[in-house]
């Protein structure tokens, strides 16, 4: 039998491929001809090309629970979710109609709240709520507008009708997922996405962009995107849209507000911010005068957006619009609002202050959602509501009821429809529901022809057993007709407003220095672990006294000579990749799957490796993944600031340990066999033996990895290219002026060019050893505060 | 009463600090038909980067600052006049106990003085079950929801023990309950949450109280330092009613306000935020003279 053919609907449900009467719905004839032509093997070799870009680009979100968050890898459901595109329209356009209805409540409830003064909404549930967030009550948005960026939860009834579930309104989450849930698909399913016409996502975005642009005032201020950081569940996703659309990632941190006006700060100084894309929730933006236990706002946010110099998306406070209660009401509020009924219904909801709604909420029990009125969270997420209860007993029921109906919310018991899913290889159907992303633009609300399908793990079809563990799929919208491709290229007629390439934000740039120095630093242990177990290896009397000669390098950067990975290693990787993962939006993926790539090798190694010649190539294959990262990085960023901060801190890092493998290895008083290893651990054995053929002396090693200007290996070397690339910071040289950085930098140089073997002394090595430490507190000062 | 009011606040800072922005409620309030400011200043030194004003949500005058970087101290002086009007009547107009949620339902306003505001839990003011249980032991006998104002009040004033070292400005409640020690903040916060508990709307005062008593009265608790207190709403027909639990009893001529809040978060006389490398210590000194 074919892999589709076994495939049975639940009964009484409707499924989104086959028909009540069995038999495939016309729209997915050609998935069902694509899948039933795959052998196993074909599909998932299909299937796992997927799997292989996800992992290769890094797509994660994070996962909280047990006290610890966890980098998850991204769960997709392979198998889109197809829908024709005139029943996308009829989506699209009832959405469109709801998000005008929320924009409308929303400029009331911020504005002269007649909807409470003329009793048809409730005052408990905005007075009461804390997400009507009274500071900015009264503050019009600068363009006029409160909303522009929505996702609305649907679910598909019995009856084949689409239900909304939930509004997101606060800073909704997914829409990059959408995009690389595509991306992943579309390599799975290569020839149907060919031959299929899919709607594309792209324009979608570049129209987003636009409007946003649109919104920005002069041509230096910025659009950035406000993150609370890496460690949010979707920062991934902030990073991802960030780089996609090609906008500053921020933390409230970069901000700070001067004459009422929002400004980053940057390694070239403050710079306005005229459009915030925030993807925090509201009462965290500004603990001045929101949530002052806020760690992660911006003090001052709420005066800029008071005095009108900044666009927020979604302006403060716009998650009272996703307060569950509310759903009771936007039904009758939508005829006044928007002049019309509600073009798609939301799950029959009941605010239970009121007498009527308890009587309906009683008559039927068993089939009602209780949860506390104010909550804002998703149907199917039971997190955090003690208040939460289903299908209870009459009795229960009623009594809750009368204890503190207007602090409930009812909401009848929904189910839905089901979408084929791949379990093990066999096709099953699964629950969805549908996520709908929509955009305010030049043309009013724009529908993305897409979006994020969850799919269930088991075959409950209820609404509320959507819970965590399931999966994403990508939604394909079909047309009959050929889709036109699109590119994020701008759209004729639109102002070209160049991004500008300079304003590092301060924060950035200190992540991006230090994860130059965690990647060098973990290369130079690395290359001594290896040069010490490849003589314990070869070891006899002579050697152990040469091994003991290490002993003062270990001790330098806490090293213990008993593991041949040391914890030390470990440590510094894990603190690379928390400098990259606050960068990652200015990060080549590439180096940062291999970052991670080189982090997880490591760690499993760490415990098995024998000392010795085990050890010896084990480091090895660790360093050659090192070089791999290097040149990932070093061959193709591109040199703007950021390359800069992140080749200083690698050539500081690289400097400081050259320094003081000299000072240690080339002492007069340095064991046997000393001066080899330096040049060993130097990666200048080949090098050496060219200049200065078998003859090894201190002169000649101090000459080759001190002071020698044509060794990349050499200190002399870092300094130059420290010279180099300081001299191109900001306001480090103002028409021969030069920074306290510049001058030390200078200094350092001078020395280093003007100073012989001879004179470059154990005692005087050390001395420029820190010396080149103090730059990192120099550079600290001048651009990182 | 004509008052003549000195409000000082002064931080010392171990280490120079760095910029940093602040919010002053410190003003005394305009309020028609109970107090009146004549004159009202605050110089803040060394002077400001940037200062503005608005009013916020509750109606609270705010004084905006943008501190420059550098500072080991700032001080905040507030100089004022205010002809503060003779209380109200004793009448009690308070809707019974029972009333209350009907006269509540019936309001439909959510300005800056509506009760709806001050009816829930708030960042300070937690709803706590013992609380409640004090609260309902206290008002057992009450009808009228003045006359429960004054029997928590009451109650509350015997429970606890005014300790200006007990707790700190940000001590929870739950904690100067059990402890039965605290100030005027405490007191103020905890008999919010027990007449929150009993579905009474109450709300948060900040302001002063006369530091020198009338000739032959004692000299009032926590007269040195800024003060706090209850206000309550009583019903459609009386309203607001202001309660001190510091001191048992109604407000009257003796105490000036600056603002409301529903805790006291939304009125603390500085917020602010700065970056900060050391230690810093404050201080602050009030002074109320009567000038007739």
């Amino acid at each position: 039998m074919s892999r589709t053919a076994s495939y049975r609907p639940l009964p009484g449900v409707p499924d989104e491929m086959v028909a009540p009467d069995g038999k495939v719905r016309p729209l997915w004839r050609r998935m069902v001809a694509h899948l039933d032509a795959l052998s196993e093997d074909g599909l998932s070799h299909n299937l796992s090309r997927a799997d292989r870009y996800l992992l290769d680009s890094g797509v994660f979100y994070r996962q909280y629970g047990g006290g610890e968050s966890v980098e998850r890898p991204w769960p997709l459901s392979h198998l889109p979710v197809l829908l024709a595109d005139d029943e996308w329209k009829e989506i699209g356009l009832a959405l469109r109609q709801r998000a005008d209805l929320l924009e409308a409540v929303m400029a009331d409830l911020y504005g002269p709240n007649e909807l409470v003064a003329s009793g048809r909404l409730p005052a408990a549930l905005v007075a009461g709520n804390p997400e009507w967030l009274r500071p900015m009550v009264g503050v019009r948005p600068r363009n006029g507008h409160f909303l522009h960026f929505l996702a609305f939860e649907l679910g598909r009834g019995p009856d084949g009708e689409w239900w909304v579930l939930a509004d997101r309104t606060q800073a909704p989450s997914g829409a990059g997922y959408a995009l690389e849930n595509r991306v992943a698909t579309t390599r799975a399913f290569s020839e149907l996405y060919a031959d299929e016409n899919v709607n594309r996502l792209a324009g979608f975005f570049r129209d987003f962009r636009d409007a946003l642009q649109a919104q920005a005032g002069d041509k230096d201020s910025r659009i950035a995107i406000l993150s609370p950081g890496p460690m949010n569940e979707t920062y991934f996703e902030h990073a991802y849209i960030a780089r996609y659309l090609g906008f500053a990632l921020l933390e409230g941190d970069d901000l700070c507000v001067a004459n009422n006006r929002l400004m980053v700060r940057t390694v070239q100084g403050m710079r306005p911010v005229d459009v915030l894309w925030r993807r925090l929730d509201g009462h965290y933006a500004d603990p001045l005068e929101l949530n002052p236990a806020s760690r992660i706002g911006t003090p001052g946010m709420v005066a800029a957006l008071r005095a009108g110099s900044v666009t927020m998306v979604n302006s403060l406070g716009s998650g009272v619009l996703e307060t569950r209660a509310l759903m009771a009401f936007l039904p009758q509020l939508a005829p006044e609002l928007v002049r019309a009924p509600l073009a798609m219904p939301n799950i029959a909801t009941w605010w239970c202050g009121n007498p009527a709604a308890r009587e309906a909420v009683r008559a039927s029990p068993r089939r009602m959602v209780l949860a506390d009125a104010l909550t804002t969270r998703l149907p199917f997420d039971p997190k955090d509501d003690p208040t939460r209860a289903v299908g209870l007993p009459a009795d229960v029921l009623d009594r809750r009821l009368a204890q503190g109906g207007g602090n409930l919310v009812a909401q009848e018991a929904v189910t839905l429809s089901t979408t084929p899913a791949l379990v093990d290889g066999k096709l099953v159907p699964r629950p969805m529901a549908l996520r709908v992303y929509l955009a305010r633009t030049a043309d009013g609300w724009a529908v993305m022809p897409g979006g994020f399908a969850r799919i269930g793990t088991g075959a409950d079809v209820s609404a509320i057993a959507m819970q965590e563990g399931g999966a994403a799929a990508d939604v394909w919208v079909v047309s009959k007709a050929s889709v036109p491709a699109i590119t994020m290229a701008r759209q004729a007629g639109v102002a070209d407003k160049r991004l500008v390439p300079g304003g590092l934000p301060a924060r950035a740039a200190d992540n991006l220095f230090w994860l130059g120095r965690y990647a060098e630093r973990a290369e130079g242990i690395v290359r001594l672990m290896r040069a010490y177990h490849t003589r314990l290896a070869e070891s006899d009397k002579a050697g152990a006294q040469l091994l003991a000669g290490f002993d003062p390098l270990f001790r330098q950067i806490g090293i213990d000579a008993r593991e041949p990975i040391p914890q030390r290693l470990l440590d510094n990787l894990s603190a690379a990749i928390r400098s990259a993962s606050s960068v990652r939006d200015r990060f080549s993926p590439d180096a940062w799957s291999a970052l991670h790539d080189i982090d997880r090798t490591a760690r499993a190694l760490a415990p098995k490796v024998a000392p010795g010649d085990d050890a010896a190539r084990t480091l090895s294959a660790l360093l050659r993944k090192l070089a791999g990262i290097s040149g990932l990085v070093h061959e193709n960023m591109y040199r703007f600031i950021d390359w800069r901060f992140l080749t200083i801190g690698r050539l500081h890092e690289r400097a400081m340990g050259t320094a003081a493998l000299l000072a240690v290895l080339c002492d007069p008083g340095a064991p046997e066999g000393a001066l080899e290893l330096a040049i060993e651990v130097g990666d200048s054995v080949l090098t050496h033996r060219r200049r200065f053929s078998f003859s090894v002396s201190r002169a000649t090693v101090i000459d080759l990895l001190g002071l020698d200007p044509l060794n990349p290996r050499a200190l002399r070397h870092q300094i130059d290219g420290l010279r180099e690339q300081v001299d191109m910071l900001p306001a480090a040289n103002d028409q021969g002026a030069l920074s306290p950085l510049a001058r030390e930098v200078l200094r350092l140089h001078a020395k280093l060019a003007t100073t012989d073997p001879d004179t470059l002394t154990t005692e005087t090595l050390w001395q420029v050893r820190g010396r080149i430490a103090m730059l990192s507190d120099l550079l600290t000062t001048s651009y990182f505060h | 009463m004509l008052y003549r009011l000195r409000l000082s606040i002064r931080y010392d800072f171990a280490r120079p600090t760095g910029a940093g922005r602040q919010l002053l409620r410190i003003s005394p309030a305009d309020l028609p038909g109970m107090q009146e400011v004549q004159q009202a200043s605050i110089t803040v030194t060394p002077p400001p980067a940037e200062r503005s004003g608005f009013i916020d949500f509750f109606g609270n005058e705010v004084t905006q600052l943008v501190l420059p970087a550098g500072l080991t101290q700032i001080r905040f002086d507030m100089a004022g006049r205010v002809l503060r009007l003779p209380g109200e009547s004793e009448l009690d107009l308070s809707a019974p106990l029972d009333r209350l949620e009907q006269d509540l339902d019936d309001i439909t306003d959510l300005g800056p003085h509506s009760p709806h505001h001050f009816l829930r839990a708030s960042p300070r003011v937690a709803l706590l079950a013992e609380i409640a249980d004090f609260a309902r032991a206290a008002c057992g006998s009450a009808s009228t929801v003045r006359e429960a104002v004054e029997c928590l009040g009451i109650a509350l004033h015997s429970h606890m023990r005014f300790d200006a070292r007990a707790t700190e400005v940000d001590t929870p409640i739950a904690q100067a309950f059990a402890g039965r020690r605290g100030v005027c903040q405490d007191f103020t916060q905890i008999m919010i949450s027990g007449l929150r508990n009993l579905g009474i709307p109450a709300a948060y005062v900040s302001g002063f109280l006369r530091t020198v008593p009338p000739p032959g009265k004692p000299r009032l608790e926590g007269a040195d330092a800024m003060h706090a207190w209850v206000r309550a709403w009583t019903g459609a027909e009386a309203g607001w009613t202001e309660y001190d639990p510091t001191n048992t009893c109604f407000v009257a001529a003796n105490h000036v306000t600056i603002g409301y809040g529903r805790d006291y978060g939304d009125v603390a006389p500085v917020t602010g935020s700065m970056r900060l490398a050391g230690s810093q210590s404050g201080s602050h000194s009030v002074d109320i003279v009567a000038e007739d």
